[in-house]
């Protein structure tokens, strides 16, 4: 156990470093934090001192070395853009995008294992083949492109919901809020839903399959002979088991739906870090994009790892000699 | 094998069978190949140019579709800087698959090859390349697509930029799809390079290369070609987005995506078919894509079914 453990954040620090490394070089090489940072009447001689000063001529290890520590306290530098520090405009615009990507997997989830259950138990039923049908154009469909037909259907038709921002939002510190007025709740909804039906078709899909599967073995059929009912067999025995892979994806998802927030905030407007991220990568807005890109693999990694050790709990079976998943 | 014998010898495959037998897969098969061909002819069946700025009329701007008050010379309606839609469809489709082929081939031919040296070669090299694959599997492609597409803008200038932004957009999109390919060379080359007629091409005396490219490869197309066309679906998807986001193509040479985002910018003012119509595109596109393959992936592999 220990050495499986000790493997994996082995693992994962090994990832870490490796996008550390590329988000120096492009912070070090990549157009010239020096330009960026004066003056356009600002002699040679100055700039090198400065250069001097920031140590940016010292050998690459050392300021590498130097890069990681201060990223670890959250110093990412200016940004080319608006000169603000970049560490500043991350965590301004993060409590958006968590807030977005919190609400869009609970519909996810909360929507999808239900159809999923639903169209597993009957899966010759009509509503059960809609359904799939619909999944797949669902999967089909490119994520900007269903945020822009149901703004079309819900702002523009029918008039009932926003179609940009984040609405009202409420302090707490440093972190603002959309939860607790209606007009921020409002403002949620279409964004959380372009942003989870992805994820939902994809749950209700692992669900539909799971349950199919589990509805075949032994066991239920067993249960069944004990005479137990319907309702006990399906959501006690049957769903309870074909909740661990669900756990899992849905686990590893929650990073592609960070990562996926940046196209639906584009679209919404939504003052979050994906928007920051593709405002960064047109005006190639170095500090910003090397930031953005170590947060969120920060975040891949962590999750990635507590789902590998997640699954080592659930499952048993993965304890044998060699341990992982592949 | 003369032409008759191949065509009856196809008309009997189990291939020819699974595509009669499915009616989804015809309908798809169609709908692709019409936007193929209308993508292909699209300069005798386009009525303007929309590439030539010497053929717009600013007060041709903003005309509604034909059914809703507009008129016959702009059948879908005109977008902002008045250019016919319709002809500006048919170009942007263009675009739009010309861009997905070439991401497509182009991460075929460098994941193919990591994938043959990785096998065939291992060791470090093999190492090497793939922790560098499983890295970039631990995040979306599209990620890896705007941070390349971001580097790029960062080295040269923002004007060259324009000038050679289909070419940035092949490379960050091809970038982000290696990976699939390399890992399925990779799988079925281990597989393949103990088997006898490696082991008897090695006694003749052929080179590693010769025998990689030669014999190695015919053997591990199948799976590679059921990916390409998958990832067709996901190379233009994702080359709509990039452009949808403002780092794709730019708007004096639109693809689908560009036009969703021009059209997007009118969409409250109540000019609604600057983006429905490419939209509408884009989707079906996509969609008879994904469907064709999906049914290659299974007729072909029975296993997975």
């Amino acid at each position: 156990m220990i050495s499986f453990v000790l493997n994996r954040v082995a693992q994962a620090a090994g990832v870490l470093l490796a996008v550390g490394f590329i988000a120096f070089s492009l912070f070090t090489y990549v157009g010239d934090p020096i330009n960026a940072m004066v003056g356009q009447d600002t002699s040679q001689q100055e700039k090198e001192e400065l250069r001097e000063k920031l140590g940016l001529n010292d050998p690459a290890p050392l300021q590498f070395a130097r890069f990681i520590g201060n990223v670890v306290q959250g110093k990412f530098g200016l940004s080319y853009r608006t000169s603000d520090p970049v560490g500043r405009l991350i965590l301004e615009r993060l409590p958006a995008t968590l807030e977005l990507a919190l609400c869009a997997a609970l519909f996810a989830l909360g929507v999808g294992v239900p159809l999923g259950v639903y169209t597993g138990l009957y899966p010759r039923h009509w509503t059960s083949r809609l359904l799939q049908a619909v999944s797949l154009i669902g999967i089909s469909l490119p994520t900007f492109l269903i945020g822009i037909l149901l703004i079309v259907f819900f702002a523009v038709i029918l008039n009932v919901l926003p179609s940009f921002g984040r609405g009202e939002t409420v302090k707490f510190g440093w972190w603002t809020s959309g939860y607790f007025t209606v007009a921020g709740l409002k403002a949620l909804i279409l964004p959380s839903v372009t942003l989870g039906l992805f994820q939902l078709t994809l749950i209700m899909r692992l669900v539909r399959s799971e349950m199919l599967e589990v509805m075949r073995t032994d066991y239920i059929k067993f249960a069944r002979a004990r005479g137990l009912s319907n309702r006990a067999i399906n959501y006690g025995h049957a769903l309870k088991n074909t909740l661990v892979p669900v756990i899992t994806v849905t686990g590893l998802q929650l990073g592609a739906i960070i990562a996926f927030a940046i196209i639906t905030e584009t679209v919404f407007s939504w003052p979050g870090m994906g928007q920051l991220f593709v405002q960064s990568v047109q005006f190639a807005d170095i500090p910003v994009m090397a930031a953005y890109l170590l947060l969120v693999s920060a975040f891949f990694v962590t999750i990635n790892l507590a789902v590998d050790l997640l699954y080592y709990v659930v499952d048993p079976r993965l304890r044998g000699s060699t341990g992982g998943r592949h | 094998m003369s032409l008759r014998d191949r065509i009856g010898r196809a008309a009997d495959s189990d291939i020819w069978f699974s595509f009669k037998a499915s009616p989804v897969t015809m309908v798809a098969a169609g709908l692709t190949a019409f936007i193929f061909l209308a993508a292909l002819l699209a300069p005798l069946l386009a009525v303007q140019n929309p590439y030539d700025p010497a053929s717009l009329n600013l007060s041709d701007a903003m005309k509604p579709p034909v059914f809703f008050g507009g008129d016959w010379s702009f059948p879908l309606g005109s977008d902002d800087q008045g250019r016919d839609l319709y002809s500006t469809i048919l170009y942007g489709t263009r675009m739009s698959l010309f861009v997905g082929l070439c991401c497509v081939v182009v991460a075929m031919v460098i994941g193919i090859t990591l994938g043959l040296v990785s096998g065939y070669v291992g060791g470090a090299v093999e190492a090497v390349i793939m922790r560098i694959a499983d890295v970039q599997l631990t995040f979306p492609a599209i990620l890896i697509a705007l941070l390349i597409d971001g580097v790029v803008r960062g080295i040269i200038s923002v004007k060259r930029h324009d000038e050679i932004a289909g070419f940035v957009i092949i490379v960050s999109i091809s970038l982000s799809l290696w990976v699939q390919y390399a890992r399925t060379v990779r799988g079925s080359v281990l597989v393949e390079r103990n088997k006898e007629y490696v082991q008897a091409a090695r006694v003749i005396g052929l080179s590693r290369w010769l025998i990689m490219i030669r014999h190695v490869l015919p053997n591990v197309m199948g799976p590679v070609m059921v990916i390409a066309t998958i990832n067709l679906g996901v190379a233009i998807i994702t080359e709509a987005t990039l452009s949808f986001l403002g780092v794709g193509l730019p708007a004096t040479q639109p693809s689908l995506g560009t036009l969703i985002r021009i059209g997007n910018e009118y969409l409250n003012s109540g000019e609604w078919w600057i983006t429905i119509f490419p939209g509408i595109t884009l989707a079906a596109l996509v969609l008879a894509v994904n469907m064709l393959g999906d049914w290659l992936r299974d007729a072909l592999n029975p296993k997975l079914r």
